[in-house]
C-alpha cells in the first residue's frame, strides 16, 4: 500500500468580485480550478518531485496533501502516522520572537513526541548552543536547517517540501540538498518535493511528476524522464534549462506563455504552445496513458 | 572600451566604523560584448551596477576609483548631468518588472515619455519609435497592446516592455540586474535570447548581473566572479566554467545542480560568505577554502593575470595559488 495516495483530486478557488459588484454588473461567480483531477501515489522511502512553472498547481497539491486546503472533489489518503511541511521562505516560517529551542520543540508539545532539541540541531548541522539564539541571528541556509529540525521533531513519515531551496544561494542550496538526502538515508524519510527547478529535481527525485495548468502531464521514474522525456511540455522545459556544460546540444527555442488559468484553452491545455497539436488536441482533454497525458504520444505521432 | 571601471571602492560609513562594500573592483566591457557578473547575495554585484549609474543609496559612496563610459569619466558628474547619462547612454533593467513600470500610465505613454525626454523627436515620430521598440522586443500585436496598463501584461511581457524602455534611447551600455530571476524557465530562455540579440544587432555593451551561472553561460562572452566585494576571477565564460582557477569558482560550479540521469552528491562549500563587518584578514575566502595556506591568512591577493596556452582571452584570478613563486 502506498504511503500517500491522491485520487482524482481537484481544488477550485472562488475568485469572484465582491457580491455587491457582481449583483450590480450582473456577473456570475468565477471559479479558478487550480488542481484538476490529479492522481498520485507516493511509496514509503521514496522522493516524489512535482515540477512546473508558476500557476501549474504544484504548491496547491502540497497544501492539499498536508490538509491546509480541503479538496473540492476527490480524496487524499495517508497510511502513515504523521507528516510535516517545509516552506520556501525561511524568513517567514520561523517566529522571530521565539528562541530556536521553542521553535524546534513546538511540534513535540502538540504531538506529544519526545525528542532531544540538542540532538535534532546536531542532526541538521547546527550546534546545541544555537538553541538559545533567535532566528534573526542566523543566515537563510541556517534558518532552513532550523525548519528541517522542527519538522523532524514531529517524527514524520512524510515530509512535504515546497521549494525548500529556492530562496537560497547556490552554495547554500547544495548544503541543504545534501543534508536532505543524508537525512532520508538515515531516517528512512519519504519526501514530496515541490520545485520549479528541473536540475534540482534531478538531483533528489526518484520519481517526477510534471504539472501544467493544474494537471499532471507526465509522471515517470526520474532516470526515464530525464533521459527520454515524452510529453512535448516536458521536452520544452528541459530544453529551456540553461546549458552549463556548454555542450552545444541542439535545442528547440521556447515559444509562448502559460495561458490564463481563468480561461484555459479547450482540449489539452498545452495545445496553443505545442508543435504537435492537431484538431483532437484542441477539443479533447488527454488522460494519463502509460504515464503521459498526450494524444500525440498515445497515437505514436511523436 | 564602452565601459571601464578602475579600482572602484565603495564605502558605507556607519557608527561602528566604515564598511567596505566594494574593494578594488576593476572591469571593462567592449562594444557588443556581454559581460556576466556572478556572485551570491551580498557579493557586491548589484552595488557595482548602482555605482555605474550613480544611484548608490546614501550613506553609501564611491570612496576611490574611476568609472569611464566611452572615454568620458562619469563617476564625478553633477547629478543633473548624470541624470541625462542614465536613460540616454546607459539603460537599466531590474529584476522585478512591476517596480520599474508606473502602474498608472499605459505602456505607450511610458515609452513615449522616455523617448521624448531623450531623443529630439516629435509626438508622432515618438509613437512610431515606441511601436517599433515593442515589435523589436517581441510584444505580439503592439498596436493593440499600446494603450494597455502594466497589470494587463504577464511577467515575461512586462520584462520585455522594461527592456524596450531601457533601449529606447539606444544606450551604449545596458545594465541588466537579475533580469530573468523573477521569471519562469521557459520565459527566462526567451528573455536571454532577446538580450543576446540586442548586443549583437545594436553593438550595445551589456553588463548582466545574476546569481545564475546558467544564464551567464547562455549569454555572456566573459564572466567576472565576485565574492565579498571583490572580483575573484575573470575570464572567457567557457574557460572559467570548464577550468575555474579560483577555489571559490570551482566550489560554486560544483554546487550548481545540473540536469542529470543519476542522483549524486553536490560539491559543497561549507560555511557562508562573511558579512561586511566580519571580513577576515588575508583572502576573504580563506575560512572556507580547501586549499588555503599561510599566505592566504595574512595577505589579501589582487587579481593576478594567468597566461594559459589554451586561453582565448585574458584570464585573471585573485588567489595566491596562481602567484608567481
Amino acid at each position: 500500500m502506498p504511503l500517500l495516495s491522491l485520487r482524482a483530486v481537484s481544488r477550485d478557488f472562488d475568485v469572484s468580485r465582491p457580491l455587491l459588484d457582481r449583483v450590480i454588473d450582473g456577473e456570475p461567480r468565477r471559479m479558478l480550478r487550480a488542481v484538476d483531477g490529479v492522481d498520485l501515489e507516493v511509496n514509503a522511502g521514496e522522493t516524489l518531485a512535482l515540477v512546473g512553472e508558476s500557476g501549474s498547481g504544484k504548491s496547491t497539491v502540497a497544501r492539499l496533501i498536508v490538509g491546509l486546503y480541503a479538496p473540492t472533489s476527490g480524496s487524499v489518503a495517508f497510511s502513515g502516522r504523521r507528516m510535516q511541511m517545509i516552506f520556501q521562505d525561511p524568513y517567514a516560517s520561523l517566529n522571530p520572537r521565539w528562541r530556536v529551542r521553542d521553535i524546534v520543540a513546538e511540534p513535540m508539545r502538540i504531538l506529544q513526541t519526545r525528542k532531544d532539541v540538542a540532538e535534532l540541531l546536531q542532526q541538521v548541522g547546527l550546534s546545541p548552543e544555537d538553541a538559545e539564539r533567535y532566528p534573526h541571528e542566523f543566515s537563510g541556509g541556517q534558518r532552513q536547517r532550523i525548519s528541517i529540525a522542527r519538522a523532524l521533531a514531529g517524527e514524520p513519515d512524510l515530509l512535504v517540501c515546497d521549494e525548500p531551496t529556492s530562496a537560497l544561494d547556490v552554495s547554500v542550496q547544495a548544503q541543504i540538498l545534501n543534508l536532505m538526502t543524508e537525512l532520508q538515508r538515515r531516517l528512512g524519510l519519504t519526501y514530496v518535493f515541490i520545485s520549479h527547478n528541473l536540475a534540482v529535481v534531478s538531483q533528489v527525485a526518484d520519481r517526477v511528476g510534471v504539472m501544467y495548468l493544474g494537471r499532471i502531464v507526465e509522471i515517470s521514474p526520474a532516470a526515464e524522464l530525464f533521459s527520454r522525456p515524452r510529453h512535448p511540455y516536458t521536452r520544452m522545459l528541459l530544453d529551456a534549462v540553461p546549458d552549463l556544460e556548454l555542450s552545444g546540444r541542439p535545442r528547440t527555442p521556447v515559444a509562448g506563455e502559460v495561458p490564463n488559468p481563468l480561461s484555459p484553452p479547450p482540449g489539452c491545455a498545452f495545445n496553443p504552445r505545442c508543435p504537435h497539436a492537431n484538431e483532437r488536441c484542441r477539443s479533447e482533454k488527454p488522460q494519463l496513458y502509460k504515464n503521459v497525458a498526450c494524444h500525440a504520444v498515445e497515437e505514436g505521432r511523436i | 572600451m564602452t565601459l571601464a571601471i578602475k579600482n572602484l571602492r565603495v564605502e558605507f560609513p556607519s557608527r561602528r566604523g566604515t564598511l567596505t562594500a566594494l574593494d578594488g573592483v576593476s572591469l571593462s566591457i567592449a562594444r557588443g560584448e556581454v559581460l556576466g557578473v556572478v556572485g551570491e547575495s551580498g557579493a557586491g554585484k548589484s552595488l557595482t551596477g548602482l555605482s555605474i549609474i550613480g544611484l548608490l543609496e546614501p550613506p553609501g559612496r564611491i570612496a576611490s576609483g574611476e568609472i569611464w563610459l566611452e572615454g568620458k569619466r562619469i563617476d564625478r558628474l553633477p547629478p543633473e548631468e548624470m541624470r541625462r547619462v542614465r536613460g540616454r547612454r546607459i539603460g537599466v533593467v531590474f529584476q522585478d518588472p512591476l517596480t520599474s513600470l508606473n502602474p498608472l500610465y499605459t505602456i505607450g505613454q511610458q515609452l513615449e515619455e522616455t523617448i521624448l525626454t531623450h531623443l529630439p523627436l516629435g509626438k508622432s515620430a515618438a509613437r512610431e519609435r515606441a511601436l517599433s521598440l515593442l515589435r523589436e522586443v517581441g510584444i505580439p500585436a503592439p498596436e493593440a497592446r499600446y494603450d494597455n496598463y502594466p497589470h494587463q501584461f504577464s511577467g515575461g511581457m512586462r520584462q520585455r516592455v522594461v527592456i524596450a524602455l531601457a533601449i529606447a534611447a539606444e544606450p551604449v551600455l545596458l545594465i541588466a540586474d537579475e533580469p530573468t530571476t523573477a521569471l519562469d524557465v521557459s520565459i527566462q530562455a526567451q528573455i536571454i535570447e532577446l538580450l543576446k540579440r540586442l548586443a549583437r544587432e545594436h553593438g550595445t555593451a551589456v553588463m548582466l548581473i545574476t546569481h545564475d551561472m546558467g544564464v551567464i553561460a547562455e549569454t555572456s562572452q566573459r564572466v567576472a566572479v565576485m565574492y565579498a566585494g571583490r572580483i575573484v576571477e575573470v575570464g572567457p565564460v567557457r574557460e572559467v566554467i570548464k577550468a575555474p582557477l579560483h577555489p571559490y569558482t570551482a566550489g560554486l560550479m560544483g554546487s550548481i545542480p545540473k540536469v542529470a540521469i543519476e542522483k549524486k552528491r553536490l560539491v559543497q562549500i561549507d560555511g557562508a560568505m562573511p558579512r561586511l563587518n566580519a571580513i577576515p584578514p588575508g583572502c576573504a575566502f580563506n575560512p572556507r577554502c580547501p586549499k588555503r595556506f599561510a599566505r592566504c591568512l595574512e595577505e589579501r591577493p589582487d587579481l593576478i593575470s594567468v597566461a594559459r596556452a589554451t586561453t582565448s582571452g585574458a584570464r585573471a584570478t585573485a588567489c595566491w595559488l596562481h602567484a608567481a613563486p
